[in-house]
């Protein structure tokens, strides 16, 4: 089985996002940008069913500019052997990444894509269920758990109520959510094996993928300032307060 | 202009979520439809008809929509969807899972977890965690939406008299399969309806301790809740996990137990009416949001805190 694992160059989720001061959109001049962390999830599972023996090969592919080939090298330094970047300037949105994800898919013939559920950056979660409705594909979105069984792959997912258990049919694309697994470390060994793996560039255009925008950001502004309110001496004053003046309990 | 709101259900009643939906969808139109799609859901139909606000049911019952599968549901909602111009589901593992499969189809854009309307193009929504607030607009005919539940109030589920039309069509795609589910069974009420959330957060030391916790709840009739770094610790299973990675709650109160206060914390939760912290730590960065600060042992604080509610 080939597996295509999708990552996305994002902020780091240790920093924290501000607009610009004409609130025209995102600053991010100058931040430290990362694998998005579901991606460094998807990839690790990829590489896990690689040294399980369920996976014959794994390639990566991120989509963006140029500085995307650091996260492309970090899944290959994780492990990934080879990896695509589409390069391009434009905001490429979910739905254009599913676009040219489909058309990269057409080309490797993978049965397995898996993806991160959501970047950290605009908190979409929506690429995993495109992609699988351009292909017509099944989806096991939100992945705690991927087992594979022959023709089909079992897939525990994270819902609201607890747990669900999905057979999907091959082909099919999988989204992780956190408790897929722990990324492991990158070593600096193989950062260095990393550097001389195969990485290929393409652009949407070659791909015939037409990435134009559908949504404008008209406004990028800080969410409303949450006022510190007040110390209280015990739990006595506190179970006071909440009956007779936020009048909660 | 038309607006359709898929119904969120478990084949016996509709979901709360639906009726978040519902308030925002009547920002878009006076009134709006209810698609409910399942097996042998007719007294999803029958609740659906009294919500406020709708004016028609559509109910797809068939077998291939029992369990809500994304690759049958999404070409149903698609083909219905050709007669509405706004197509929403409130923003739970459901509505995430089958409606940018239902916009694919559709070829749009979707517009994710919106907290406001800013008019039939244009909503607001929270990216980068919460940490901003975009206002986006839609070069799409169709807007394919999710709603943020906590930013809507739910409309009331009774005084509609909507009509109930069945639709005939079945999609049954034959590429996924249900296999089980094990759902968390609790006497407690649901962690995104409940009124009164009591969470704790790593400081809690141990699943035995949330015992702790869980007592307090219990007093107040409220959901227990948990951080991620508790989740991750193991204490909790991680459909207690409130935040940006997991859920988003905004109860009447929240009460944070031994939870610092990280950006992703903060995200799931900071929309609540009263916020509580109990904390040790005076510096923690939760004590920035909440009302009520209570600096403290969580095992001395908590127990005291449950013994003087009656």
């Amino acid at each position: 089985m080939k597996i295509l694992v999708a990552v996305k160059r994002a902020i780091d989720y240790n920093v924290k996002a501000r607009p610009k001061s004409d609130n025209s959109g995102v600053d991010l001049a100058n931040v430290k940008m990362s694998m998005n962390p579901f991606d460094e999830i998807a990839v690790e599972e990829a590489i896990r069913l690689q040294e399980a023996g369920t996976a014959s090969e794994t390639v990566a592919v991120s989509i963006g500019p140029k500085q995307c080939q650091e996260t492309l090298r970090t899944a290959m330094a994780m492990g990934v052997e080879r990896s695509i970047l589409v390069e391009t300037e434009e905001d490429v949105q979910p739905l254009a990444v599913a676009k040219v994800l489909k058309a990269l898919v057409e080309k490797e013939q993978p049965s397995l894509v898996i993806l991160g559920k959501q970047a950290i950056d605009d908190d979409s979660n929506q690429v995993g269920q495109m992609l699988a409705a351009l292909l017509g594909w099944a989806q096991g979105t939100f992945a705690c758990k991927v087992t594979p069984d022959g023709e089909t792959l079992s897939v525990q997912r994270e819902v609201d109520g607890g747990l669900q258990t999905v057979a999907l049919k091959l082909p099919a694309i999988v989204t992780t959510d956190l408790r897929l697994n722990e990324p492991r470390y990158v070593k600096l060994p193989n950062i260095m094996k990393a550097k001389k793996k195969p990485l290929d560039t393409v652009t949407p255009a070659d791909l015939g993928v037409d990435v134009a925008p559908r949504l404008t950001l008209l406004k990028a502004e800080d969410p409303p300032v949450r006022e510190a309110g007040v110390k209280v001496e015990d739990v006595a004053e506190l179970v006071e307060k909440l009956k007779n003046e936020a009048k909660v309990i | 202009m038309a607006v359709l709101i898929i119904a969120e259900h478990d084949n016996a009643a509709v979901g709360p979520a639906t009726l978040n939906a519902v308030a925002a969808g009547l920002k878009l139109a006076d009134s709006v439809d209810v698609l409910v799609a399942g097996e042998g859901c007719g007294a999803v139909a029958d609740g659906a008809k009294s919500i406020q606000g709708v004016a028609k049911v559509l109910v797809a019952d068939a077998a291939p929509y029992a369990n809500a599968l994304a690759e049958n549901l999404a070409p149903l909602i698609a083909e219905v969807a050709d007669s509405y111009e706004h197509i929403l589901a409130a923003a739970t593992t459901t509505g995430k899972n089958v409606m940018p499969r239902v916009a694919a189809l559709l070829d749009v854009a979707q517009i994710s977890d919106i907290i406001g309307v800013a008019g039939a193009d244009t909503f607001v929504r929270p990216i980068y965690a919460g940490n901003i607030i975009a206002t986006v607009q839609t070069a799409d005919a169709k807007k394919v939406i999710t709603v943020r539940t906590t930013a809507f109030d739910a409309v009331a589920d009774t005084g509609g008299s909507a009509e109930v039309t069945p639709v005939d069509a079945t999609h049954d795609s034959g590429l996924s399969s249900f296999e089980g589910e094990e759902l968390t069974k609790s006497d407690r009420p649901d962690l995104t309806a409940a009124d009164i959330v009591v969470s704790g957060g790593r400081g809690v030391g141990s699943a035995d301790n949330f015992s702790i916790i869980e007592a307090l709840a219990d007093k107040l009739g409220a959901a227990v809740g948990a951080s991620r770094a508790a989740v991750d610790a193991g204490y909790m299973p991680n459909d207690y996990q409130v935040g940006q990675t997991g859920k988003v709650v905004a109860p009447q109160l929240y009460v944070a137990v031994g939870i610092s206060g990280a950006i992703q914390h903060l995200a799931g939760m900071k929309d609540s009416k009263v916020i509580v912290a109990i904390n040790k730590d005076e510096e923690a960065p939760i004590f920035q949001v909440a009302d009520y600060g209570l600096v403290g042992d969580l095992f001395n604080e908590v127990p005291a805190m449950t013994d003087l509610l009656e």
